[in-house]
């Protein structure tokens, strides 16, 4: 169940967070996994994690927004295992937390990049070798991107991580159209507030901006609004992402999964 | 991934199509389960199937627009297996095809009271017995309902279905909400086409009205799905399996949709 035996993922930010997290139970589950990220420190030590435990994985350093990397990063997977078959778009930023009257758009366009645009490059050139590969399984290819529950709904302060985010839920929809008669399978993943090290940098600049409401404080309001009681861990996610790679949703294409405790049910 | 050993499952309408796969691939996973349907014949081949697998099931004759058989049920499966954790709301019907202004109210409160009613009344028999054991799982309990994507759009000649399975939608998310102190998780799974019994109903009588006419009509349906199928019966098990486990333990008042891409046009 939810098995990727012989499947070659590439996961971008997989070098911890959801990623991290992602990467491992993929590699638990059979697969090989090329990890990109900008962190090498944090990538070599998942690879080597993923080592130890009898898995199979590779890092590559890796700007999402440059075009020619991803062109790299694809061929990278292929040399080093064979194809690609699964491309978890996972890599992102926060916005810092602006208004939008004092948002510059030099901010603006660094969250569009990183958060979206990385997306059209990283589809556009996974394409040739996903689908070459698509008909060995029954369940065809896979893309994953991870949007967030800030794709479904507002929150002030965060005009461009939802601009970006919401656009990854409809890029989503329009790639699982285009890309469905080459037996690739497109689909988002929406977390809500998740315990990692992103949004815990939140917190951080949040209460900065605040004075006078500590980091727990904030906390405790973000873990109050997922009517569950906690905030999601990283495993969450990755069972989300597991589940949808696998041929177990041969059938679902252009829809989202919301994995956030209840937040956007209200 | 997905398992759920040690977990008691109720599958209304588990005889057969949707409900009879997902009943087999939760006794496949590791659960008990007890299907509950008006169809005994076919929930006898399915109970056959799943002991042959190596699984335990057992069957409760249940109409699910009926209180006391809905009580019934579950105090059956208490009895039976020691608790409940997993609910399947999957019976329903489709109703007839027709116009709004030549549907009878009686007609349209007999498929409220099987899709909507019968939903509500799980729920309510439910909660009690499955919080009792919700602590025992990292995911706690789990409650699924079978909605369809006509929770999401409309369809011609289908306002009762379509209003059903709205309900279906919107009731799963109050109820999630409700429930997710007692650590009780609620979610919608919503099918687009799938290749059952209950699809090909209507295939004598459309080839009778015209030669191929069945065939022509699927083929009209499959082309609304940019995959290029109909949903298999296996396909919506895996999600409600997913769903039942302890892997979706931060997923609740969801909608999980399974149409092969039919909603992202």
């Amino acid at each position: 169940m939810n098995r990727l035996d012989g499947k070659v993922a590439l996961i971008t930010g997989g070098a911890r967070g959801l990623g991290g997290a992602t990467a491992k139970m993929m590699a638990a589950g059979g697969a090989k996994v090329l990890i990109t990220d900008l962190l090498e420190e944090a990538g070599a030590a998942t690879v080597a994690e993923i080592e130890r435990a009898g898995g199979k994985a590779a890092f590559l350093r890796h700007d999402v927004t440059d075009e020619a990397g991803w062109q790299k990063a694809v061929k990278f997977a292929a040399d080093r295992f064979g194809g690609l078959d699964i491309l978890v778009n996972n890599a992102g930023i926060a916005s810092d937390g602006k208004s939008i009257e004092q948002t510059s758009l030099e901010s603006w366009r660094r969250v569009i990049a990183i958060d979206l645009d990385s997306l059209f490059l990283g589809v556009k050139h996974s394409i040739p070798a996903i689908s070459a590969r698509a008909g060995q399984w029954p369940g065809g290819g896979a893309i994953i991107n991870i949007s967030s529950i800030m794709g479904l709904v507002g929150m002030a302060g965060a005009a461009s991580y939802i601009a970006a985010k919401g656009g990854v839920r409809l890029f989503t929809k329009a790639a699982a159209l285009e890309l469905a008669p080459k037996r690739i399978r497109v689909n988002s993943v929406h977390p809500g507030f998740i315990d990692t090290d992103m949004v815990r940098n939140g917190f951080k600049d949040l209460a900065a901006r605040a004075g006078g409401i500590g980091e727990n404080a904030i906390r405790d309001m973000i873990t109050q609004r997922h009517p569950i009681g906690r905030m999601g861990m990283p495993i969450d996610i990755a069972n989300a992402v597991c589940f949808l790679a696998s041929d177990d949703a041969a059938f679902m294409t252009g829809t989202e999964v919301v994995v956030d405790g209840g937040y956007t049910a209200q | 991934m997905n398992r759920v050993d040690g977990k008691i499952a109720l599958v209304t309408g588990g005889a057969r199509g949707l409900g009879g796969m997902s009943a087999r691939k939760l006794a496949e996973a590791g659960a008990k389960v007890v299907i509950t349907d008006l169809r005994e014949k076919d929930a006898a081949i399915t109970l056959e199937a799943i002991k042959a697998a190596g699984g335990e099931a057992k069957f409760f004759k249940h109409d699910v627009a009926n209180e006391e058989q809905w009580d019934a049920a579950v105090k059956f499966t208490v009895d039976a297996y020691g608790g409940l954790d997993i609910l399947l709301n999957n019976a329903g019907v489709g109703g007839a095809a027709k116009p709004l202004e030549e549907l009878s109210l009686n007609a349209w409160r007999h498929l409220m009271s099987i899709n909507l009613d019968g939903v509500f009344l799980g729920f309510k028999y439910a909660i009690p017995p499955m919080k009792a054991r919700a602590h025992l799982w990292p995911g706690g309990g789990s409650i699924i309902s079978i909605s369809s994507i006509m929770g999401f759009i409309g369809g011609s000649r289908a306002a009762a279905y379509c209003a059903s399975k709205g309900g279906v939608r919107l009731l799963s998310k109050a109820a999630a909400l409700e429930l997710a102190p007692a650590k009780i998780r609620v979610n919608s799974v919503h099918p687009g086409f799938i290749n059952t019994p209950g699809l090909r109903m209507g295939e004598a009588a459309m080839n009778q009205r015209s030669e191929g006419g069945y065939q022509r009509w699927v083929d009209g349906v499959v082309s609304r799905h940019p995959l290029g199928r109909l949903g298999e019966e296996q396909d919506i098990a895996h999600a409600v399996r997913f769903l039942a486990s302890d892997d979706s333990a931060f997923i609740t008042g969801t909608e999980i949709v399974v149409d092969g891409g039919y909603l992202a046009q």
